[in-house]
């Protein structure tokens, strides 16, 4: 189980830098959704990978899972969301701003068809 | 418990209150909203002061929210640093909304709620002793500087808004990559909790640590616009309007001050996987700062633009002084952070006067219509040019001296002082030409704007005053400037401050 984590965080986070890299806001954005979801995954795993223990305290309980991270990916979960939500905004109005969906607000003939 | 004991929740609690109330006043008529939001940034002056009072004798003021005990709950530390800084956030956006309310917030919607809530994440950042309470409060600073950032709209604004997100974003995924790395290898994320667990790491753990630590610092150099991430800021401060430009001369320093607080203590206990670990970075890309602030400010094509760099040679000065680390830079350093922030939020003020009397040219520096009241403008132009370069007689010069003092006995003085000296000549040449340009080269008498008005130009003259006061009180402050330097220097006391507070 902990190399399939380990390697689903990698391709969502190379994903996600290729995705950021490119030259119009839509895969921008979907770019900066991979990272979130990378880190989320990320900071969960940093409690420690275990399997079908409860992160509060019970009575039948056999062993604790750290409950923080759980808490801490929650928060970044919402901030994630809302930044995400904000930037679609914001990249709709630059569309509308700058007449394109380029980042640098230019129309490139070299990536027409990137 | 008495009300005093209080006194660290205060700064942070009464922004967000006068926010979530002047979102419920958004119906009411202009005044009401100006006069609560006013209300609101003033009080944290007094509360500031207080605070600073409060620490002046050295105490760390620990307050556990949810009185849980460090390092299970989170606190809030206020010390003389934090004191330091809520002190001239609270000058800074005084005067800044004071020049917005002379119509700048009714370009746009809810600038006073967003205004708020800047301060909210602004005072929080510089008070919690908590690592992921401190990435709470950058976001929240940071959501509400991108609606501060895109007030007014316009196609420039909006596309600067759009990189200005976007590599914000990048950062604070990569802050909590960070925080999850530091956690992971510790279990910990109160700050003093950390800087122990981080000293006594197993050596398994060093390479671990080390990367965790150095992608924080990559975050903090983002915010704080170090070299080579600081392409952003000219571009976003340079389009943004006014007032938010001068609320922005504090951002930068949330990045040097999170560097100030994380790594004095993270590498302040000696030994540990991470003693010394800027060591080799920091004052080069200090110098690289500085240097590529002032060739960009001479190449700048409006005087906006221009002061955005200004911001960017102020950080550079302020890393060279963290980067040198003795007392004495230190001391230079935080004496130089609130001259360089009232200096250069002076000038965005008053560019946007310029710029408006000079009506369809703008901040461009391009020959244009005489300006109205030119002696005035001419004459604030000087003064706050004084200022931004450093020059005497005003504070930034004694700043710049008491750095280079402290560098001439550290290995790297030739280095520093070559630098800073001759950066330093550049800025005026720079402020000279613009200034003789803007004021002397003007042809025409048709096409200039409003004259600006009084109310519009007192802000301004406020800000100089505090550079004033900061030179005539030189000794006092910068004594005390000595005394937070002293303060970081001992990381030992913050530690056992916070995690031997008992109720």
């Amino acid at each position: 189980m902990d190399a399939l984590l380990a390697l689903a965080i990698g391709v969502l986070t190379a994903a996600g830098v290729f995705l950021a890299l490119r030259p119009r806001t839509f895969p921008v954005v979907l770019g900066l959704t991979f990272l979130s979801y990378a880190v989320n995954l990320f900071l969960f795993a940093m409690g420690r990978l275990a399997v079908g223990v409860p992160p509060i305290i019970s009575e039948t309980a056999s062993g604790y899972t750290d409950p923080l991270p759980q808490a801490l990916v929650l928060t970044a979960i919402v901030i994630s969301f809302g930044m995400t939500a904000f930037v679609i905004v914001l990249a709709l109005k630059a569309r509308a701003e700058l007449g394109n969906d380029h980042v640098d607000g230019l129309e490139h003939e070299t990536d027409r068809h990137a | 418990m008495s009300f005093a004991d209080h006194l660290p929740i205060l700064p942070v609690l009464l922004p967000l209150a006068a926010g979530i109330v002047l979102l419920a006043l958004r119906g009411t008529g202009t005044g009401v909203q100006r006069a609560a939001s006013l209300v609101a940034t003033l009080a944290l002056v007094p509360l500031a002061v207080a605070l600073f009072a409060a620490t002046a004798d050295g105490t760390h003021f620990v307050y556990r929210l949810g009185n849980w005990d460090a390092p299970f709950g989170i606190v809030l530390v206020a010390d003389r640093l934090a004191a330091w800084m809520l002190l001239v956030t609270a000058a800074v956006a005084a005067f800044a909304l004071l020049y917005a309310v002379n119509g700048t917030d009714r370009e746009g919607r809810h600038f006073h709620v967003l205004f708020q809530l800047q301060l909210f994440g602004l005072n929080g950042a510089f008070l919690t002793g908590d690592l992921f309470n401190l990435f709470v409060f950058f976001e929240i600073l940071l959501l509400a500087s991108y609606g501060l950032l895109l007030h007014g709209g316009g196609r420039l604004r909006v596309k600067a808004g759009l990189h200005f997100v976007v590599i914000n974003l990048i950062g604070s995924t990569l802050f909590l990559f960070a925080v999850g790395t530091l956690y992971g290898a510790t279990g910990t994320l109160n700050m003093a909790d950390l800087a122990v667990r981080l000293a006594a790491s197993p050596a398994g753990n060093t390479a671990l640590v080390q990367s965790a630590a150095l992608l924080l610092f990559v975050v903090f150099a983002l915010k704080a616009a170090l070299v080579p991430l600081y392409l952003w800021l000219p571009a976003a401060y340079g389009q943004t309007s006014a007032p938010v430009a001068a609320l922005f001369a504090i951002m930068t320093k949330v990045g040097v001050y999170s560097i100030l607080r994380v790594y004095s203590l993270f590498t302040g206990l000696g030994d540990g996987p991470l003693a010394g670990l800027l060591d080799a970075w920091l004052l080069p890309l200090a110098l690289v700062t500085l240097a590529l602030g002032v060739l960009g400010s001479a190449a700048s094509s409006g005087l906006r633009q221009q002061t955005a760099y200004f911001v960017v040679v102020s950080v550079g000065t302020l890393l060279v002084a963290l980067a040198l680390g003795t007392p004495g830079a230190l001391a230079a350093g935080l004496y130089y952070l609130p001259h360089s922030t009232f200096a250069t939020a002076a000038l965005f003020l008053l560019a946007d006067s310029i710029a408006r009397a000079r009506g369809t040219l703008g901040d461009r520096f391009e020959p244009g219509p005489a300006l109205p009241h030119a002696a005035w403008l001419g004459g604030l132009f000087f003064a706050v040019a004084v200022a931004v370069a450093g020059l005497p007689p005003l504070s930034g010069f004694l700043a710049k001296f008491m750095l280079l003092q402290a560098a001439v006995a550290t290995p790297h003085a030739s280095a520093v002082l070559a630098v800073v000296l001759a950066g330093g000549l550049i800025g005026v040449i720079v402020l000279a030409r613009s200034g003789s340009l803007l004021f002397y080269r003007s042809q025409a008498t048709e096409g200039a704007g409003p004259s600006p008005s009084a109310v519009a130009l007192a802000p301004v003259a406020g800000l100089l005053a505090l550079t004033v006061a900061l030179t005539i009180a030189a000794g006092p402050v910068s004594e005390a400037a000595g005394d937070i330097a002293s303060q970081l220097h001992a990381p030992r006391l913050y530690i056992d401050a916070v995690l031997g507070a008992r109720p």
